[in-house]
Parts: C-alpha cells; sequence; structure tokens
C-alpha cells in the first residue's frame, strides 16, 4: 500500500519537477501521444487475446427462475433466454451493476437467541454497490465534461451539463459537484481497502495503485480548477494543438496542468495490463452474456473430443451371463455370442 | 479468433468511444488563440495580467461579497493602488467591448459565468 | 468417524486471520482438513495421467520429475480452450463481494476460503507467465512461481470448494469460481493428484454404468426389492422395466437413489407416480447413473460419462428422456450435455408429456426433462389425485440445490410441487434459498466421512438456516432435488437442527398421491406410521376416488 502511494507522488514529483525546469513539452506532448497508442492498442490487443480462446460451453449464472412451464413465471432479467433478453441483462450488468445490487453482508453469531446456538444473518449491504456506481458515473461525467477542451465550438449538451453539474451555483469558478463526488467516492473505496479485515488481507500493491492514482488524477483536476488556476483559454490552445497533431508551445501553462496530465496519461498507459480491463471484460464474461436456453439451443464446442466411453456392447459382454440369468432383454444370447 | 463478428463490434466500439476527443476535435473547428481584445487606451488593469487571467473570477466574487454583503467599495491591490469595487464603472468601463473580451474565452471554454442575473446584460453580448 | 465438537464450540473455533500474508502461508494437512486420495489402481485403469501413490500429509507427493513443466503446459493448454479462464485470471478487481458469500469461508474463516483468495492461488501463477507486470515486480504485486508447496495449496483449497457458485451471482463481472475449480482440479490430475471418493465412482460408473458399481443384475434386483416395499406401503407393486426397446421415456436417476437411504424412498416415489400414470418407460442398468462425479474431475471424463446417456437412448429408441432428482447431474445436462455428446440421437424428438400434451420448448435441444418439471406440470393439468392432509404431520421446508438454482434456474417448479402434495411449507430466510441458495457443505464429491467436521463448518450457513426455521417455525422436514443433498443433509440436520427429516420431493408426491386400487394408507413410504389417518376410517380415502 505505501509502495502504491510512493509511486503515485513519486510520478507526480517527476512531472511536477520536469515541468518546472522545462521538459513540460515531454510531459505534455510526447507521454500523452505515447499513452494513448499504449492504451488503444493495448487494450485491443487484450480483447483479442481472450478471443482467440473460444467458449466452449454455456455456463450462464441462472439468478432467476428459468422459462419452463407456462404457469411459470419466468425471471426474464437475471435469467434470459432470448439475445435481447441477454442484452438486457448486460444492461443491467454493466450500466447499474445488478450483481453487486444483491450484495448482503454475513455475520455469523455464536449464540443467538432465536435459534438458541449459532446462526449466520445476511444484511442487505448496498454501500459498495452505492459508492462504485457514484464513483464510475462521476468518472464519466467529468470525463465527459472535459470535452470543453477537445472541441470548437463547444456542444450545448456539453454545457449544459456543466450547467446541471455546478446547479448550486457555489462559489467562483462554480462547484462542480462531480469532481467533489469522485473524490469522495474514491475515499471510501480507498477506506474500504484499509479498514475492512477481509479486504485489507486480499489487497495487493496492484489494487491500492490505481487508487492512488486515481485520486492524484482527481486531487490535481481539483487543484486545477479552485487553487492552483491556470488559464484555461491557454489549456485548450494546447490540448486543440494535441488533438489536431499540431503541438504547440507550452507557455503560460503551469506545472500542475503537466502533472495532471502525466497522472492521466500513466492510468491509459497501466490500464491495459491491469485490473482495470474489467471495463472491456465484463462484456467477455460468460456467466453474463450467454442465454440461459442451454437445453434448447446446443451450444457448439470448436475443440470438442471424441467421444470415447464404454458402450453397450462392452458392457454387454462384461456382464452377458449375469444379464440372462436376471432375465434381462439382451442385444445377442449368451449361446449366440459363444459362437 | 472466436465470436468475431461480435468481438470485432465491440473493438470498433471501443476504438470510436476512446479516440473521441481525438476526432470531436478534428470534427469542429481549431482553436489556436482566444482572440480576445484588449482596452486600446488603457494598459493597466487592476492586478497584473497574469493574474487576472487565472483568477479574476475569484477576484469578481470577492468583490460582489465585499461590495453587497460588507458595503465595502474600495480594493487595494497587490501594488497598493485603490480601485472602486465596481463592475459596471470600473471593470466595464475599459472592457467595453464584451463580445470581444469577456465572450471570447468565455464562449469557447463553457463557461457560463452568473453576472448577467443581476447586472445589466451588456449590448453586443451573447445574452 | 471423530467425534465432533458441539455448534457452539465449532464456531467459536474459528481461528482469526493470520498476521502473515497469504503468499507467505502454507497449508497444514492435518487429519480431516483432507480428503483421501485415489487408488493407483483406479487412476491406471481410468489411463489417468501420472497415476501414482501418494499421501497428502506426507511431505512428498510423489510428483512425476517433470511436474513443473506438465503444470505449465497443461495451464497454457486450459487458457487456450477456455476464454472465461484467461478471461477471470485478469479482470478480478478484489472487490471482495465475494468473500463472505462462500459457505466454506463463513464455516472456516479462512482467508483462502475467499472465493477471491481461492482464484488468486492460480492468478498468482498466471501472473508470473501471463501479465506484463508480473514478469517485472513479481511477488511485490501477487505474482509467484510454482513450487511444491503451490501444487499443495491448490489440491487443499481446490477440494474445499463444492463449485456451487454462489459467488458467481454476487460477482460483478460474473466470475465464477467453479470454473476455476474446476480447472485446478484438472491440472492437479495431470500429475496424478485426484481424491478416492471422488475417482472410485468414477471408476464404478466407467465399467458398470453407475457410482455404486451395481451390476445390472443386483440393479434389477434392488429396484425390484423397492417395488416390493411399495407393494407393502400401497398394496399395489409399481412395475419396472428395464433395458426394455420401443418404449416413449427413458427414465434416468442417480443410482444413489436406489441405494441410499433416504433417496430409495424418493425412488420409490418415481415408481409408484409412474405405475400410477402408466407411463410408458424404461429403466437402464447401462445408463443407470445420472449423476457425474466426472464432472467433478475433467471435463472430458465428464462427457465420456455422459455419453451413456444417448447412447442408451438411441439404442432403446426412445423419444425422449426423463430425468430424477439429481443437483449435478442437472448442472450437466442442463449446461454441457448437448455440447459433449450432442446432437440427441435422430429417434428422440422434442420432449411432449404424454398426458397434458405440454411441449417441453426449453429441453427442445437436450431433449432431457426434470420430473420436477414433468410432475408439476401434471400438477397444473390436474392428472393427479392428491391427497396433502396425509404430510399434515410435516412442516416442511425446501433446500434449493446449488446446481438446480443457479446453473438451471429450476425455482419455483419443486416449490410448485411441494405445495400441491404438502399444507405446511415455510420458507428459509430469503438470502439463503432460491438462486441465492447455500450449498449443503459437500457437494462437487466431497461428501466423504473422513472430513466431517469440515462438511459441518461449510454446511453452517444451510444449517443455521435451516434450525431458524425449526426454531421459530417447527420445521421438522427438509425437501430437496438432489441426491448428494440426500446423502449430506441428514447428517447436517442431525448436526445443526436435530429433528429434521431430509427427503426427495417425489417421496412427499408418492406420500400424498391417492392410486387407483390402493390399499388404505397406513404409513408412509418409510413404514412408519401416519399418525393422522389412524382414527379417521376411510373419509381420507373415499374422498380421493
Amino acid at each position: 500500500m505505501l509502495h502504491s502511494l510512493l509511486l503515485v507522488l513519486l510520478i507526480g514529483a517527476i512531472a511536477w519537477g520536469g515541468a518546472t525546469i522545462g521538459l513540460a513539452s515531454l510531459f505534455g506532448v510526447v507521454l500523452p501521444y505515447v499513452a494513448v497508442v499504449v492504451f488503444v492498442v493495448g487494450v485491443v490487443w487484450r480483447m483479442v487475446y481472450w478471443a482467440k480462446s473460444p467458449v466452449p460451453f454455456p455456463i450462464p449464472t441462472t439468478g432467476g427462475q428459468e422459462a419452463s412451464l407456462d404457469f411459470i413465471k419466468q425471471a426474464k432479467y437475471d435469467c434470459p433466454t432470448t439475445c435481447w433478453g441477454v442484452v438486457k441483462r448486460m444492461f443491467l450488468e454493466v450500466f447499474c451493476f445488478r450483481s453487486l445490487f444483491r450484495n448482503t453482508l454475513g455475520e455469523v453469531r455464536v449464540d443467538d437467541p432465536i435459534n438458541k446456538g449459532p446462526r449466520a444473518i445476511y444484511y442487505s449491504s448496498k454501500w459498495l454497490w452505492a459508492f462504485a456506481l457514484l464513483f464510475h458515473y462521476c468518472f464519466l461525467l467529468v470525463f465527459l465534461r472535459h470535452f470543453r477542451f477537445f472541441m470548437e465550438p463547444v456542444p450545448c449538451c456539453i454545457s449544459f451539463l456543466e450547467s446541471l453539474d455546478g446547479i448550486m451555483q457555489i462559489g467562483s469558478p462554480r462547484f462542480f459537484m462531480t469532481g467533489g463526488l469522485l473524490f469522495v467516492a474514491l475515499l471510501f473505496l480507498l477506506c474500504r481497502r484499509m479498514f475492512n479485515q477481509r479486504l485489507r488481507y486480499l489487497s495487493l500493491a496492484n489494487d491500492y495503485f490505481p487508487l492512488f492514482l486515481l485520486l492524484a488524477i482527481v486531487g490535481t483536476g481539483l487543484c486545477l480548477r479552485y487553487c492552483d488556476k491556470t488559464e484555461i483559454a491557454q489549456v485548450k490552445v494546447f490540448i486543440m494543438g494535441l488533438t489536431h497533431f499540431a503541438p504547440v508551445g507550452v507557455e503560460g501553462i503551469n506545472a500542475l496542468f503537466f502533472t495532471h496530465l502525466a497522472l492521466v496519461c500513466v492510468l491509459l498507459i497501466y490500464f491495459p495490463f491491469s485490473k482495470l480491463m474489467h471495463m472491456p471484460g465484463i462484456f467477455f464474461s460468460p456467466t453474463r452474456n450467454m442465454a440461459c436456453n442451454t437445453r434448447a439451443v446446443r451450444h457448439v464446442n470448436p475443440w470438442n473430443p471424441p467421444k470415447q466411453f464404454f458402450t453397450y456392447a462392452e458392457y454387454e459382454d462384461t456382464y452377458r451371463d449375469a444379464m440372462a440369468e436376471a432375465g434381462l432383454p439382451l442385444e445377442k444370447q449368451p449361446e449366440k455370442a459363444a459362437q | 479468433m472466436y465470436n468475431a463478428k461480435a468481438v470485432t463490434i465491440g473493438i470498433i466500439i471501443f476504438v470510436i468511444l476512446f479516440t473521441s476527443p481525438f476526432w470531436a476535435s478534428l470534427l469542429g473547428k481549431n482553436y489556436t488563440e482566444s482572440g480576445i481584445t484588449l482596452p486600446a487606451r488603457e494598459k493597466e488593469c487592476v492586478e497584473s495580467a497574469e493574474f487576472m487571467r487565472n483568477k479574476h473570477m475569484q477576484l469578481l466574487n470577492e468583490w460582489r461579497d465585499e461590495a453587497l454583503r460588507n458595503e465595502h467599495r474600495v480594493y487595494v491591490a497587490s501594488n497598493g493602488k485603490k480601485w472602486a469595487i465596481s463592475l459596471q464603472n470600473t471593470c466595464l468601463k475599459c472592457h467595453k467591448e464584451y463580445t470581444e473580451f469577456c465572450d471570447k474565452c468565455h464562449v469557447a471554454n463553457s463557461v457560463d459565468p452568473y453576472c448577467w442575473t443581476c447586472h445589466l446584460i451588456p449590448q453586443g453580448s451573447k445574452k | 468417524m471423530a467425534k465432533l465438537p458441539t455448534p457452539q464450540a465449532l464456531m467459536s473455533s474459528r481461528p482469526a486471520f493470520p498476521d502473515k500474508a497469504w503468499l507467505d502461508i502454507k497449508p497444514e494437512f492435518a487429519p480431516g482438513s483432507y480428503c483421501y486420495p485415489a487408488k493407483k489402481e483406479t487412476m491406471e485403469l481410468l489411463h489417468m495421467p501420472n497415476p501414482h501413490d501418494w499421501d497428502p500429509s506426507a511431505e512428498d507427493w510423489n510428483l512425476p520429475d517433470n511436474w513443473e513443466k506438465i503444470l505449465c503446459d497443461a495451464f497454457e493448454e486450459r487458457l487456450e480452450k477456455h476464454r472465461s479462464l484467461k478471461l477471470f485470471m485478469d479482470i478480478c478487481v478484489r472487490c471482495g463481494a465475494c468473500a463472505d458469500k462462500c459457505h466454506f469461508f463463513l464455516g472456516t474463516n479462512d482467508p483462502k476460503n475467499m472465493p477471491v483468495l481461492r482464484a488468486e492461488l492460480l492468478r498468482s501463477l498466471y501472473r508470473r507467465d501471463h501479465a506484463m507486470l508480473g514478469k517485472l515486480l513479481g511477488k511485490r504485486i501477487g505474482a509467484r512461481s510454482w513450487d511444491k508447496e503451490v501444487v499443495k495449496e491448490l489440491f487443499y483449497y481446490a477440494y474445499q470448494c463444492t463449485e456451487c457458485r454462489r459467488c458467481s451471482l454476487f460477482c460483478p463481472y460474473g466470475i465464477d469460481t467453479a470454473e476455476i475449480t474446476a480447472i485446478v482440479r484438472e491440472l492437479l490430475h495431470e500429475v496424478g493428484l485426484g481424491i478416492h471418493w471422488i475417482m472410485d465412482p468414477v471408476k464404478n460408473c466407467s465399467f458398470t454404468g453407475n457410482h455404486l458399481g451395481i451390476q445390472p443384475h443386483s440393479f434389477k434386483e434392488i429396484v425390484e426389492m423397492l417395488a416390493d416395499d411399495c407393494e407393502t406401503v400401497t398394496g399395489i407393486r409399481p412395475k419396472t422395466p428395464f433395458n426394455e426397446k420401443g418404449h416413449e421415456i427413458l427414465f434416468i436417476t442417480p443410482s444413489g437413489d436406489v441405494f441410499a437411504d433416504p433417496g430409495i424412498y424418493t425412488f420409490m416415489g418415481y415408481l409408484l407416480l409412474f405405475h400410477e400414470l402408466d407411463l410408458d418407460y424404461t429403466f437402464s442398468t447401462y445408463a443407470s447413473e445420472g449423476g457425474n462425479f466426472g464432472s467433478f474431475t475433467t471435463f472430458n471424463m465428464a462427457k465420456k460419462l455422459n455419453a451413456k446417456m444417448y447412447a442408451e437412448a438411441e439404442r432403446l429408441g426412445v423419444k425422449w428422456i426423463l430425468g430424477g432428482e439429481c443437483g449435478h447431474m442437472w448442472r450437466v445436462i442442463n449446461q454441457y450435455m448437448g455440447t459433449y455428446n450432442g446432437p440427441a440421437p435422430d429417434n428422440m424428438v422434442t420432449p411432449v408429456s404424454p398426458f397434458t400434451g405440454t411441449v417441453f420448448k426449453n429441453a427442445a435441444s437436450t431433449k432431457m426433462v426434470h420430473i420436477a418439471e414433468f410432475t408439476a406440470d401434471l400438477i397444473q393439468h390436474d392428472k393427479l389425485n392428491l391427497d396433502p392432509s396425509r404430510n399434515d404431520h410435516i412442516i416442511t421446508t425446501f433446500h434449493d440445490s446449488c446446481n438446480p438454482a443457479r446453473a438451471m434456474g429450476l425455482l419455483d417448479e419443486p416449490r410448485y410441487v411441494l405445495k400441491a402434495v404438502c399444507n405446511n411449507f415455510v420458507e428459509m430466510p430469503e438470502n439463503t434459498i432460491r438462486e441465492q441458495t447455500f450449498c449443503c457443505g459437500a457437494g462437487s464429491g466431497l461428501n466423504t466421512e473422513e472430513i466431517m467436521e469440515l462438511r459441518m463448518r461449510s454446511g453452517m450457513p444451510r444449517g443455521n438456516a435451516l434450525r431458524y426455521v425449526q426454531q421459530k417455525y417447527g420445521v421438522n422436514h427438509m425437501a430437496c432435488v438432489c441426491a448428494i443433498d440426500r446423502a449430506t443433509l441428514p447428517p447436517l440436520a442431525n448436526y445443526w437442527a436435530p429433528g429434521v427429516t431430509v427427503s426427495g420431493l417425489h417421496e412427499l408426491v408418492a406420500n400424498a398421491l391417492v392410486m387407483k386400487g390402493e390399499s388404505k394408507r397406513t404409513m408412509d413410504l418409510r413404514q412408519e406410521d401416519l399418525p393422522n389417518v389412524a382414527e379417521d376410517d376411510d373419509a381420507a380415502q373415499g374422498e380421493g376416488q
């Protein structure tokens, strides 16, 4: 955990220091291009790597009643039998975190008055679901808000998003709620890892690193807007230079901006090699993206080995006499088989 | 590759979504300079140009609070010079061309200040 | 069987989390914590790779010389064959939502029984060879190399997972530990490591047609004895057709039901039901096993054992197969059979109930219907004359078996049947039933005596839920649709909720079934006196006819 924190701080310090001593174009121009290429190519490469293996068996997790008899109500969302049903299940999974919504908290009481002995109780536990959803949606909105730096003219939907986000009209520049909530949600996810005994035990450096990295990105972003400000017209000119493949000078933009940018680049580079690949991965998950119609439609396994089994003929050969004696029907009577 | 059709569609969607900053940018106009026009005659603002560029919104916020909530209408700049706290009479006195000054940056960067919910909408502004 | 501690002592003896990181802890093979190893002869007979004698508690497991290469290559091959494995190795975010969903973790508090860490045992090996950062940073990011201790650890925890898939239901990415456990078990089989309790039934099933190794003539004899018992109870001796060609339906059920108490009463239930319906069916002594212990070893072994069903259906020329109550049998039939050994033989057609005309479109390809679906349909069409008051002395609950629940979605059909044959039905607490059901604690081939304490631990969530309804609502009976449950739940109930009896669904159906020409029922299929019948003359009988 400490290592991850130090690593993120080190990356930030290098970017800050580099930008201060005049290497801003390295962190502001070269690194972003490298990062975008690594990110896009890396993610596509990993998706292709997954796709190179077949799905040999249909293994959907049935999250509710199957479709069987007319008078029994099928759980259409959790046990879909059609392609459209699977789309709906995946939609709920991706946009509403359906499975996480089921989360419970198990507690074992050694002496329970009702059970007169041990009793395990399961409480509904939606905290992880709520904060995970908060984090992902805030992240999405913050990403979308950044399009004001990518587009000229800025489309009205982005402006509308901003006016909603800043609807509280706190301070100037107006406080965007998504930024703050994103930071809070990340802190929750981090604290959960640090203070929940089970989570702390199973967490690795690769779990803390992305959290600290994201906290650093959001932190520097918030600073850029509210504290150590830089001129956004200048920033937009710079970013439009990058997106038009005609980088411009970095004068007049502060070091914190380049730190923010460098941290984002590190996130992009880290992404394809890490657990963050759950983003494309969820779409590949065979327990969720397959229809629960496994008895109605045959699934074909490309490497299905040839059938090899103890055949009935061998079986009868082994037990013929005993079977005849017991009066069981036979393909060949003992006399015939003997010939 | 198995399920090649679905995976390819997935990859295309991914690439389109995550290169959107580039193509969204290339689809529109380029933005190479803010293009603001500075007042022709006046050379000195309340604070330095850099300070004004980065933090004018915080200064204006502070001015609003000072003038309207504290009834205190004098601002002492960092160089000691005193200015009357007034958007209409101090700022807009020099920066007359709203469309060529305020709006230039605000529109391009999708900044929507709520100055004009109380103040008179300057002529020629977008609002 | 060693004497078990009291439930309280069992729960309070769960150790706290260790201080050391999990990568630094090695498993201890204390007696009772592991299953006995498979015999060398068994493995040889089945042509399993690298058969050898070994003892889990010994320091040296006599692995073949090139064990590391075998395992690395085998792992590589599995990655090429299963997208699920690649994916589940890559995308876990270790959110911990699965941790307290596992009955083994709740019962043992061993951190490596959290599904995430169980998978991490393999994931740590994957990282070394298949993740760029793992190659560079090694143990710091949870990557490690193969060594003999790792093999032992994999064995220890792969056989402390019942492949119940409860964690996969809660995982935001649907990561299925059953898939990982199954593949770890496959890997271990590559170096000759398997357990006796699984491999022995596999051997029997391979060569005699069923797990218990009952030979054809004995199988027939046992079933006929059960038919005799049916006659004692009802006055009617049901027919017992064997290996006969030209019937409409082949009936296959786990052989445990022919042999083990209380499964035999469920089997008697089938016999009586089919007789009353005059169902055009046959048993097969060759395909006399519904269950598939092969599915607890390797995918290929599961395929091999499963192949008999279609082969026999083809030979006997039946139109479709009716399957009895069993858990993992239905996992295999519902999700694997068509792929393994399909398409179904040409003589088979989409199942149609001969009594109601219902077409089982959900079984259009596999052509196999679950008996709970079949019976629920009969009851809905009012084809059975039932007297549920005969079961009035029991207050029953229903245990959803893991596989029918989470790999099939068979939830309401058995409840529909149960409510029709029992007037007193109580559900267990909501987070322990239906798709969230808890395993009996001994599925996937772990229902062996030598790990009884472990089984009681892993069965704790189910046992507790049962005790809750026992104490609160006076539940004295638990119905289930799984042969392994019928073997594992009685000791579990005896330990956690003494006084609760366990039975299959169709035992209760047959108890409530009013048959044409039956004698007055004074006892149930277990030949225990029915408390409600003695006084009230012929009333119950009369209203049925």
